[in-house]
């Protein structure tokens, strides 16, 4: 029976796993009381369902639905003038959700928030840029990366893959060398469809060897002519080397040597 | 209407015949001063340009999805391929990242010698906006010379790495090499040649210079609000009279300890930018002198003491049988990290380069997202250019110093 590989992940894995093995987990600490996190906590109120503060950064669970007024409120009330960040985190596997944050900066109080909340797969978020301008490239990128609608983005188009790719690259189930259509996507391009037979799909994997391939390698001690079919197995060449650059110095005729003898 | 056919491909969203006065046109990607990889469709009424569309993309690899396929030590070299202008700063800023997430900290002398490495690339990123933005703008000179010195500096690179451009300089939890013989020395001569250099040479050239005063002054203004808005960090959001800098406000490594100024300029313009630029090189080899006397001080440990994620100092992988154990166990199957999530900001010389790391317990870290201040600063495009002439956008591209590695990613 073949082994069974699941696709909702293709993502390299450890070849190892102890079993017994429990990850810790990066120390998680209650946001002190007095200090600015707290108060952002407070202006919060309600809607933050969670927070606490992993590395010195307050991170706070929302609603998927109130990201919008969260954000606002700590942007018009906290001093959170700067959105430094914001993208996606795919757990369609483990949950079926996508896991986004927002990361916040505030210049003046030298703090940072991060916002956490989590949507399913089909569901769309409500667009931060009227706030912040520079979520403008970062949701086209997350877009882009996860497939995740932004709504009211005032124009949501794919931004690092071309307009007409298939597919999100980031995506748990998209594997590392891109999947069918991308192996395709340039030989339609360039040559179109008819060539398919002729060319090929392209090789995405760019640690790939071809031993048969005596275009791109050389094989020392079985040189080929370029281009030659050896698919039914190459033959050795003994390598010769110019009598003109090694001269034997034992031999007899050896000019200078034989002057001095 | 477009026919597209082989030849002709379909320009999507463009409308290239208008009614109206307007026209559109390609700046870019092959355009020598679009700095790599940038397309920009610009929308022109005359010279004028009524709208410009940033179009990005052309340099992705998709390392955040290489992230995702590597074990932690393996993909430190690939953070080279990020801002490949100053590699060394990728490769500090990815590294913080992970030590933050396994709650380690470099010893002294590595910490030292970081710090040597992120400001003298820091030098040779600063020396080469110099070099390509005066070039863009039209001064053939400062380029040549510009380019003079930082070679000096990318020799001190290889001396110590064996690498100009991808350095790989540093790893999780210290530096791999300790400084060869007379390296200190030779950093020293080079930063009394900056020094003068930039005395005497650039800013001989430029700063005073009319041509480069009316190319630059008044172009590509931002106010402090739009760049905060727009996500400007680094020497964009300084040049807007924002005084924020990583290295002062949130200190990593040494900048605690130096003393050293924040260059601000409240005339958000690309010409207080450029001034910008040049007085952080002179803070920079400031901050370069004051690392000599703290070296020759610290204790020659250069790798952090974590068996759990840290490979033990080659002496002992060969002599004692459980470092050997460990190491084997790192290099076949990678270190892993504790669960949780950490962002960690960090200055490099274009901005906020910051690495958001979630870690499952895994030896491949679940989700890598790098903050790539180039990134923002190429949206930021989409705005400033609107109501610039067209021999403006070029001094625009130039003076953002946007690099196509780290914004493509």
């Amino acid at each position: 029976m073949r082994k069974y590989t699941p696709k909702e992940n293709v993502q390299k894995k450890s070849y190892y796993t102890d079993r017994y093995w429990v990850a810790p987990r990066v120390p998680r600490e209650e946001v002190e009381a007095g200090s600015h996190f707290a108060d952002v906590v407070k202006a919060l109120g309600r809607k933050a369902k969670e927070s606490y503060v992993e590395v010195g950064q307050l991170v706070v669970h929302i609603k998927a639905t109130e990201n919008f007024e969260v954000i606002k409120t700590l942007k018009e009330e906290c001093g959170y003038t700067q959105c430094s960040e914001q993208s996606a985190v795919d757990y369609l596997a483990q949950d079926g959700e996508f896991e986004l944050f927002w990361q916040l900066l505030n210049v003046n109080e030298a703090k940072r928030v991060r916002v956490v909340t989590r949507i399913k797969e089909n569901e769309a978020i409500e667009s931060i840029e009227p706030l912040f301008k520079s979520a403008n490239f970062a949701e086209r990128e997350m877009f882009d990366m996860f497939g995740i609608k932004v709504n009211n983005h005032p124009f949501l188009k794919r931004i690092l893959m071309p307009d007409d790719w298939e597919g999100h690259p980031l995506l748990k189930t998209y594997p590392l060398h891109g999947d069918e259509f991308a192996a395709w996507y340039e030989v339609d391009k360039i040559f179109g469809k008819e060539y398919r037979d002729v060319i090929g799909p392209e090789n995405r994997d760019p640690a790939r060897i071809d031993r048969y391939d005596t275009k791109r390698f050389s094989r020392v001690g079985y040189e080929v002519p370029f281009g030659e079919d050896i698919s039914g197995g190459e033959t050795e060449n003994p390598i010769e080397y110019s009598e003109t650059v090694l001269v034997d110095y034992n031999k007899e005729s050896g000019k200078q040597l034989g002057h001095r003898r | 209407m477009q026919q597209p056919n082989k030849l002709t491909p379909f320009f999507e969203n463009l409308n290239f015949e208008r009614d109206d006065n307007t026209m559109v046109i390609n700046f870019g990607p092959q355009h020598p001063s679009a700095h790599g990889q940038l397309r920009l469709v610009l929308e022109l009424e005359g010279e004028q340009v009524v709208k410009a569309y940033p179009d990005i993309g052309y340099l992705h690899r998709g390392i955040e999805k290489m992230a995702e396929n590597m074990t932690y030590n393996e993909f430190l070299p690939t953070t080279d391929r990020l801002d490949y202008i100053a590699s060394t700063s990728n490769n500090y800023a990815y590294a913080l990242a992970v030590e933050k997430l396994l709650g380690i900290e470099a010893p002294r002398r590595a910490q030292v010698i970081r710090t040597m490495l992120l400001e003298l690339n820091r030098i040779i990123s600063h020396l080469f906006f110099i070099a390509t933005h005066a070039l863009d703008v039209g001064a053939m000179s400062v380029f040549l010379y510009a380019f003079r010195e930082r070679e000096f500096a990318m020799d001190l690179m290889e001396d110590y790495c064996g690498a100009r451009l991808t350095h790989s300089a540093v790893r999780i939890g210290g530096v791999p090499l300790d400084l060869p013989n007379g390296w200190i020395e030779n950093m020293l001569s080079f930063c009394d040649k900056v020094e003068h250099e930039l005395e005497h040479t650039y800013e001989a050239l430029l700063t005073e210079n009319r041509i480069w005063k009316m190319r630059l002054e008044d172009v590509g203004v931002i106010s402090a609000e739009d760049a905060l808005n727009w996500g400007c960090t680094g020497p964009m959001l300084r040049g807007s009279g924002v005084n924020w800098d990583i290295r002062k406000e949130e200190p990593y490594e040494l900048y605690s300890e130096l003393d050293f100024d924040i260059p601000v300029s409240d005339r958000c313009d690309s010409y207080g930018r450029y001034r910008l630029y040049m007085e952080e090189m002179r803070q920079s080899a400031r901050i370069l002198r004051q690392l000599v006397p703290m070296y020759k001080k610290s204790e020659p440990q250069l790798m952090a003491h974590a068996p759990k994620y840290i490979s033990a100092p080659k002496e002992e992988i060969m002599t004692q049988n459980y470092a050997l154990m460990q190491h084997f166990v790192l290099v076949t199957q990678g270190m892993r990290p504790p669960k949780g999530e950490v962002y960690v900001p960090t200055e490099s010389p274009k901005g906020e380069l910051g690495f958001y790391i979630k870690s499952e317990g895994e030896p491949y870290a679940y989700r890598l997202k790098c903050r790539a201040p180039s990134f923002f600063h190429t949206g930021l495009l989409q705005e400033i250019l609107v109501g610039t002439y067209i021999a403006d956008v070029v001094t625009i591209i130039g003076s953002t110093n946007i690099v196509f590695g780290e914004v493509d990613r």
